[in-house]
């Protein structure tokens, strides 16, 4: 067997791993990453980049499907969805070239392969070219997460994952949605905007249960007017052969008819099937436990990304990987983030930085209905909310809902980052007419002296 | 418009002159009538004194620091208002709205490194705050920023507080002792330099005989804590209370002891009234009320009395006249009392009593050796007036009257 050595081994080329490999190399260490498929893992294939570019799709089709008060009329629109995924895939090839290009600019060796650990300082990789044997002085795990499924709706036939929901070759006509956190609303708004009839089946009371009622209303109020039927309280139970799947709602048991099912409740974290185990390291919950650096139980070995728990967010994975990799490097870094943005491309957008309204602390919220770029925009439903301590009037979280804010995101999150506070935000001149002054409001609200409400 | 000037009103009887401790004002300030434009001190107050006229300081006389006569300028103002001729032939006393006695004024905060907004400070277990590159600024040194103080917005850690912790010198987590760099000047004023002036005068005048003795206290114990046990609504006994009795009874066959000298004169007074200087320490430094009549004060009233003027000293409350008037004191560490001390006299007294820690010691009975609460007194006299011979007489008696408490309260 032919036999390697390095002084960084990472498993798995997602944001985490392929990060982690560019910043090691820069940083002179001897790194290899082990990549099973296509470098850019969850996020860049079958995730957060094609989802997005179904979206933009979906969202231009719906524009011309849709009549509007500006005046433009068009004629039948139609869509060839085999282009749309053409063009979607293009995307995607060129990322996986560039991440691909990142790393060997970084002096990091990229191998094809499925990896199986034997020790912490040891990985056999199956190559196109036959077994490899790796050792290194560190091993960082960044194996990832993948859909969960339900027991007794497993992915096959009808039943598919987003991974599948991706790469359909035509919209289908009617699809049910099982799951109605931000994959499956994300996925599903798209689908309804393509023209499928969309049905969402949600356990809780209402769409992404983990946030407030004021940041999941309007999402439901924009989910029932792209005509989605939304089972809150409902639990789905079987599908049929033809396609029929068993709910069950709080007024009673309820069919819907689908020619897709997708099933979205979660994702699971890649932690078995490649030795793991054998490293007998401590686990949290279903997660492998790290410290302040990333650090596993077992000395030399690191874990990233979606294995280490949540939130299960890419830009968290890139964040951790630059950690080990400085760490590993002998810099004193350490995780001290203090803001952990987090995006839901639904429609409106949401994005939540920071801490929740709480009973510690005070809320401010300015609606975009009172922004001249919103209105411009056609969209001035959704708000930007503030949240702060009392005494010191630091900032400790931003939320936002409306169309186009996940682009705030990076605001939001320096804000908290850079611990500022109300003044802070509120004497930073935003440009108008943005949306972005509705953050500068919200905190001149907040200080008592809105000017725009 | 006039230029008139604010003088340094009568601020308590008898006093002639006054410390300027702190301006309110700057020269340029616009004022209103009432606003509080310095504050100075007299003999054991802080008085501040308020403007006369709304208009705008034009000149300062004197600097923190400086001794003013009563009845000299203090400011010059420029104003609409009419000057002193226009008002009754004495303006001050008519005019002056009653001083305000106020507390001590603070030491001036270094100034800070940066502007900072006054805010309560950040509760425990908060997050540090501090930007991202302030944290990696901080980790690349060793340094804990939860012990850097932030002077930024909302207590936030500016870089410039880094660097003045850096500039201060090693990082905390240094191992290896570093020497340690620069001095600090800080102005005697106000309080600290009356206590100065006074504990010099003492020193230098007076040649002290210290007597140190060892006394029994424990029956004395025992009686204390029969009286708190019993007390009901009365403050809880101190030793104090007790001591300034035993002072009183034991000044009866030494009136030399409760006497002021006037060396200047070259005259003992020898005082009838028993009035106790208690010395106190406050914030400001030591001060000594003067616990009036203790000879007519029983233990529960003394009690009481001590207490309030202790508390009035401590705040900055106590009058002129509770500061003045002692005939002889008791200065008392408490539980920090140590072996023995050196009392200095409070001129132009002749004596002064120290108190020294109580402490459960051995005692050799005559066959064994068994535990007895023990306390010393270290009195001071002033050697010119008072003979050693008469200074142990003395220490004696008082420690034979708390020795057998029941001596200090029965008529023989």
């Amino acid at each position: 067997m032919k036999t390697k050595h390095c002084q960084v081994l990472i498993i798995g080329a997602g944001p985490g791993g392929y990060v982690c490999g560019i910043r090691a190399g820069q940083l002179g260490l001897n790194t290899i990453v082990v990549e099973e498929s296509k470098p850019g893992g969850t996020c860049l294939n079958v995730g957060c980049i094609p989802s997005k570019a179904l979206i933009h799709a979906a969202d231009e089709f719906h524009k011309l499907t849709t009549p509007n008060d500006i005046g433009i009329t068009t004629g039948p629109a139609a869509i060839d969805f085999g282009r749309t995924q053409d063009w979607k895939n293009g995307i995607v090839a060129r990322l996986n070239s560039g991440v691909a290009g990142l790393l060997k600019k970084a002096k990091t060796t990229l191998i094809n392969g499925r990896a199986q650990i034997e020790d912490g300082k040891t990985v056999v990789v199956e190559t196109a070219e036959g077994p490899l044997r790796i050792t290194c002085d560190n091993l960082v795990l960044a194996t990832g997460s993948r859909p969960m499924d339900l027991p007794h709706l497993p992915f096959g036939d009808t039943v598919i994952s987003s991974t599948e929901a991706l790469s359909l070759t035509e919209v289908p006509k009617r699809m049910a949605v099982v799951g109605g956190g931000y994959i499956g609303l994300e996925i599903g708004t798209a689908m309804a905007k393509l023209g499928a009839q969309v049905s969402i089946v949600e356990m809780a009371d209402r769409v992404l249960p983990q946030y407030d009622t004021a940041l999941s209303k309007p999402i439901e109020d924009r989910l029932a007017q792209l005509g989605v039927n939304l089972f809150l309280g409902a639990r789905a139970s079987t599908v049929s052969q033809d396609g029929v799947l068993s709910i069950e709602t709080p007024k009673g048991a309820a069919q819907i008819t689908a020619d897709k099912t997708l099933v979205a409740i979660g994702r699971a974290p890649n932690v078995t099937d490649f030795g793991l185990e054998s490293l007998g390291l401590t686990m949290d919950g279903p997660f492998v436990q790290i410290d302040e650096r990333c650090a596993t139980s077992m000395r030399g070995v690191y874990a990233i990304g979606d294995i280490t728990g949540d939130p299960m967010l890419a830009h968290r994975a890139m964040a951790q990987g630059v950690v080990v990799a400085e760490h590993l490097a002998g810099l004193p870094t350490v995780w001290d983030k203090r803001a952990m943005p987090a995006v839901c491309f639904t429609d409106p957008e949401v994005v939540t930085v920071g801490e929740m309204p709480s009973d510690t602390s005070a809320t401010a919220i300015f609606p975009f209905a009172a922004n001249g770029r919103a209105m411009t925009m056609e969209r001035s439903d959704g708000f930007v909310r503030v949240v702060y301590e009392k005494t010191s009037e630091v900032v400790l979280g931003i939320q936002a809902v409306g169309a186009g804010v996940s682009e705030m995101a990076g605001e939001f999150a320096l804000a908290i980052e850079m611990c500022a506070t109300l003044r802070d935000l509120g004497d930073t001149v935003h440009a108008h007419p943005t949306l972005g002054e509705a953050v500068q409001e919200t905190a001149h609200l907040a200080l008592g002296h809105a000017l725009h409400i | 418009m006039n230029t008139l000037p604010i003088k340094l009103p009568d601020v308590g009887e008898g006093v002639t002159e006054a410390e300027l401790v702190e301006w309110h004002v700057e020269v340029g300030d616009l004022v209103r009538e009432d606003d509080v434009i310095a504050a100075v001190m007299t003999d054991k107050a802080t008085v501040e004194i308020p403007s006369l006229y709304d208009g705008k300081i034009i000149a300062r006389t004197g600097e923190v620091g400086s001794v003013l006569a009563i009845g000299s300028d203090l400011v010059l103002i420029e104003t609409d208002a009419d000057g002193p001729a226009a008002a009754p032939p004495d303006p001050v006393e008519e005019v002056t709205p009653d001083p305000v006695v106020v507390a001590p004024a603070p030491p001036k905060a270094p100034a800070p490194v940066a502007h900072g907004t006054a805010r309560p400070p950040r509760p425990e277990n908060a997050p540090v705050l501090a930007s991202p590159a302030i944290r990696a600024r901080s980790r690349q040194a060793g340094l804990d920023l939860r012990q850097v103080t932030g002077t930024g917005p909302a207590g936030r850690i500016t870089p410039a507080d880094l660097d003045a912790v850096f500039e201060r010198g090693p990082a905390p987590v240094a191992t290896k002792p570093a020497k340690r760099v620069g001095s600090e000047q800080i102005k005697v004023v106000g309080m600290r330099r009356k206590i100065a002036e006074r504990m010099a005068l003492a020193n230098a005048r007076i040649p002290h005989i210290t007597v140190v003795e060892e006394v029994d206290v424990t029956a004395l114990e025992d009686l204390r804590g029969q009286l708190n046990k019993t007390r009901g609504d009365q403050p809880k006994l101190t030793l104090l209370p007790i001591l300034a009795a035993a002072l009183c009874k034991a000044v009866v066959d030494h009136p030399e002891m409760n006497a002021h000298f006037d060396d200047d004169a070259g005259f003992i007074t020898r005082h009838a009234p028993v009035h106790i200087g208690i010395a106190t320490m406050t914030d400001a430094g030591l001060t000594v009320p003067v616990l009036k009549h203790a000879e007519a004060l029983g233990l529960f009233q003394s009690a009481t009395e001590i207490a309030r003027l202790a508390e009035a000293a401590r705040t900055s409350k106590a009058t002129r006249d509770e500061m003045s008037g002692s005939t002889i004191t008791i200065t008392s560490l408490g539980p920090l009392g140590a072996i023995a001390t050196t009392p200095i006299i409070n001129h132009p007294e002749v004596a002064i009593l120290g108190v020294n820690k109580m402490a459960i010691r051995p005692h050799w009975d005559g066959q064994q050796f068994v535990p007895r609460k023990m306390m010393n007194l270290s009195a001071s006299f002033d050697h010119r007036v008072i003979d050693g011979w008469d200074a142990a007489v003395f220490v004696q008696k008082l420690k034979t009257l708390l020795e057998t408490p029941a001596l200090i309260f029965v008529e023989a």
